[in-house]
């Protein structure tokens, strides 16, 4: 008896430890989100009500992002790395693309641009043709998705220096940041997604990811002009194992790595120009720490 | 009353209630069981997206399927080309419907009898009714690579008679820049408001009558600017694509092939527009359209016959009009369409079509230019009647839907053509090419059309297509119809259609 009870107390605990993870992720209900309709966004002069917006997404997103913005719509099962990415569980309230720090919630332009712009490298088209209000009330529909938007406020956006100059010795100080905070790892040593740990990355949910490719002429997920690139790695992107880099890379020496790692991509630019006249070579994983 | 006839009358009373309710509760339920809709499948399935991303509501597209369209079917996405699909996609989707429809038309001439023998005719509606089966379109398209994108439509009509509806290879983006796209093949002209994609199917409203207009007795087949063309196309749009613009030169033979039409002779066409965002009523767009062109009247005759392929005699041509895409609000929207048309005083005179194809590449006569149901020949010292002039019209099309859902969407639609100058003017002498003795009433041809209509999709995934389609169009023309006995004046003309049936694609 005492060992029948000893498994059922064992066969209970195990169950609960087994729950927990996927407690955690439960979803939420069609009640909870509905409480949030009131939800608003706020991009300039325009202000976006969640409550409006169930037309537009039900036309255009649903079927990836699913009728409760957890990211299983219909089409969900169909978008397996590597080729796709699985789409945004709103429900979480972790967005990749950000103005503010890592950890925090975006702001409503980020989400907008993120809308506008859409993805690379995923089903996520730009959705600019859409007017500038319906786009301001589906920001305003992803955030009533998340409760986090009720018990958090967005980030303070970081703050961005003015663009230097282009010099060689910035683009070379770059090769060094680039060095020493091992982007090589996963970027590998010539920004073609295949360092060490590329084969290894998983997102927070466990699922695989690719580290950018800056040599294929694929362009960065969240922006592609040199305040986008600076902007993703001092914010990181949240929810991957891309990092920020606030802490370890001073605001100038980011310009710095800015430069640098355009010189990886394929399209043409100064800093590409540069590096060819500087016969500048890959970062050597193996020499000293310095000597990289 | 009878107490047992007032207990019938009650009955009678509760069951008609309770069908009413019945009636009124599966009306309800379609309506609040609506979900998003689906289209093109094709597209659909290589993209996971739901077809109401780029339908208004299948097929007409919707600014976002307009851009997906105009980056060459593309989504921009850096996964566009094929390399990126499952081997063992294939781009295929085939459309066909299966109908109820009732025709009528106003006024027939039909032959009596009496005895067994016939004693004359009489004008008389027929009304024709029954079960049939639309053409059949196979569509398939998308990308061969990233920036090259295809489209091949093999196309047949009910009988399952096929011809290449629309073939074209698109460079796209050249340079990287949405500016520059250039297309070469058989598609249609840049029109706002496709025909391509109507939401009507029946004989008189599956067309847009602005779009095909041609003025009573009139040679010109060139100028309908719904028919898929033969030719070369550059198109440019801004990234949002709220700014399109584009310019095509065509051959004059309203893309029939083999070349038996308008070998020496070209037609342009062009195309441009602007959207603006007007906040909570959408994004609305005005552009404008302008077709110039030449065509061949007169064809080299062996025998007498016209030798195709030979057509020379050139003259001119032009459409040209305005475009309005109106929205007010997320369900409720009018798309306007303005043409101004003009032929040449021989068009006007039945020159032209001297080879007479039936749009699809077949010919339907094959006797000498000028005989009975054979098209003149402007051979040379060939004159025109005194009074002939050059034909001109208007012609407008106003299209409202409100869209409920993309899963429910009404449809109207009203058009009207009317000539301002008719080919045969004052003092004209003899029977022109209308088969009427003299000048021409004013209102000659003139066509006013109605068509009522909508489109259910009873269930929604992104794989396939389903719609029930139900549509009413009415159409009258001034001066067709047979004419008056006693007056010899041609009488207008009314024909009708009733069609209901499941328009379907996978």
């Amino acid at each position: 008896m005492r060992t029948r009870l000893r498994k059922w107390t064992l066969f209970m605990g195990a169950a609960a430890v087994l729950a927990f993870p996927l407690a955690s992720r439960a979803q939420l209900s069609t009640y909870d989100i509905q409480t949030r309709i009131g939800a608003e966004s706020h991009i300039g002069n325009v202000t976006g009500h969640a409550k409006d917006a169930a037309p537009p997404y039900r036309r255009y997103c649903v079927g990836c992002h699913g009728p409760l913005g957890d990211g299983n719509g219909e089409n969900a099962p169909y978008m397996q790395p590597p080729i796709y990415q699985q789409p945004r569980d709103f429900q979480l309230g972790i967005f990749k693309c950000r103005s503010t720090p890592t950890g925090t919630l975006p702001t409503d332009q980020d989400l907008f641009d993120a809308i506008t712009r859409g993805f690379d490298r995923s089903n996520m088209p730009q959705w600019n043709t859409l007017s500038k209000q319906e786009r301001a009330d589906l920001v305003a529909w992803v955030k009533h998705f998340s409760p986090r938007w009720v018990s958090e406020k967005p980030g303070t956006p970081i703050q961005i220096p003015p663009e230097p100059e282009v010099t060689a010795e910035r683009i070379k100080a770059g090769r060094e940041v680039f060095a020493r905070v091992q982007c090589w790892k996963c970027h590998g040593v010539q920004g073609m997604a295949n360092g060490p740990s590329a084969s290894t990355l998983q997102d927070d949910l466990g699922r695989p990811i690719q580290a950018f490719n800056f040599t294929d002429g694929s362009r960065p997920k969240c922006g592609d002009t040199d305040q986008d690139i600076y902007r993703i790695f001092m914010t990181g992107l949240d929810g991957t194992p891309m990092p920020s880099f606030a802490d370890n890379i001073k605001p100038e020496e980011a310009w710095d790595l800015v430069f640098y790692l355009r010189t990886f991509m394929s399209q043409k630019s100064k800093e590409k120009e540069m590096a060819k006249q500087l016969a500048l070579k890959p970062v050597d994983p193996n020499a000293p720490a310095g000597q990289q | 009353m009878h107490v047992s006839s007032r207990s019938r009358l009650r009955k009678a009373f509760h069951s008609a209630t309770s069908l009413f309710s019945l009636a009124l509760v599966l009306v309800l339920v379609a309506l609040t069981c609506s979900q998003p809709a689906n289209a093109l499948p094709a597209f659909a399935r290589k993209y996971g997206l739901r077809c109401s991303a780029c339908h208004e509501s299948w097929p007409m597209l919707n600014y976002f399927g307009q851009k997906f369209k105009d980056n060459g079917y593309q989504l921009m996405n850096d996964r566009d080309a094929p390399i990126w699909q499952n081997p063992g996609y294939w781009p295929v989707t085939f459309r066909i419907t299966p109908i109820w429809h009732r025709v009528s038309t106003g006024k027939v001439e039909v032959d009596t009898y009496a005895g067994g023998v016939t004693t004359g005719s009489a004008i008389q509606r027929i009304s024709s009714s029954g079960f049939d089966l639309s053409g059949l379109d196979f569509h398939t398209g998308g990308t061969l690579e990233k920036n090259i994108s295809f489209y091949l439509l093999p196309s047949s009509d009910s009988t399952g008679a096929f011809h290449f509806e629309q073939v074209f290879v698109r460079l796209d983006n050249i340079g990287h820049s949405p500016w520059l796209n250039v297309k070469l093949g058989r598609f249609e002209l840049d029109n706002l408001l496709s025909e391509k994609r109507i939401l009507t199917l029946t004989g008189n409203g599956g067309i847009y009558q602005t779009y095909h207009f041609i003025p009573q007795g009139d040679g010109n087949i060139f100028g309908q600017i719904g028919d898929n063309q033969l030719g070369l196309e550059y198109m440019g749009h801004s990234l949002n694509d709220r700014t399109r613009i584009s310019a095509s030169l065509v051959s004059s033979n309203d893309g029939n092939v083999n070349l038996t039409l308008g070998a020496n002779s070209y037609t342009g066409f062009f195309a441009g527009s602007q959207a603006f965002d007007t906040g909570r009523l959408g994004v609305q767009r005005i552009g404008f359209y302008a077709m110039a062109g030449e065509a061949a009247t007169y064809y080299l005759t062996s025998g007498g016959v016209p030798i195709a392929g030979s057509g020379i005699g050139n003259k001119s041509f032009s459409r040209e009009g305005f475009v309005g895409q109106f929205y007010f609000g997320p369900h409720l929207d009018l798309t306007v369409v303005t043409q101004h048309g003009s032929d040449n005083v021989w068009f006007g005179q039945g020159y032209g079509n001297a080879i007479a194809t039936d749009g699809n590449g077949g010919t339907t006569c094959a006797g000498s230019a000028g005989t009975p149901g054979c098209p003149p020949n402007n051979v040379p010292g060939s004159t025109l009647p005194v009074g002939s002039r050059a034909p001109s019209w208007n012609g407008a099309t106003f299209e409202g839907h409100y869209v409920y859902s993309p899963q429910l969407i009404f449809i109207t639609r009203y058009e009207a053509e009317r000539m301002s100058q008719q080919a045969n003017g004052p003092g004209y002498a003899g029977v022109g090419p209308t088969g009427l003795l003299g000048e021409s009433p004013s209102n000659l041809g003139n066509i006013s059309t109605y068509t009522i209509g909508f489109r259910y999709n009873p269930f929604m995934t992104s794989r396939a297509g389903l719609a029930w389609h139900n549509e009413y169009n009415w159409l009258h023309q001034d001066g067709t119809g047979p004419a008056n006995p006693f007056t010899g004046i041609p009488t207008n003309l009314n024909t009708s259609e009733l069609l209901m049936g499941l328009d379907f694609d996978f």
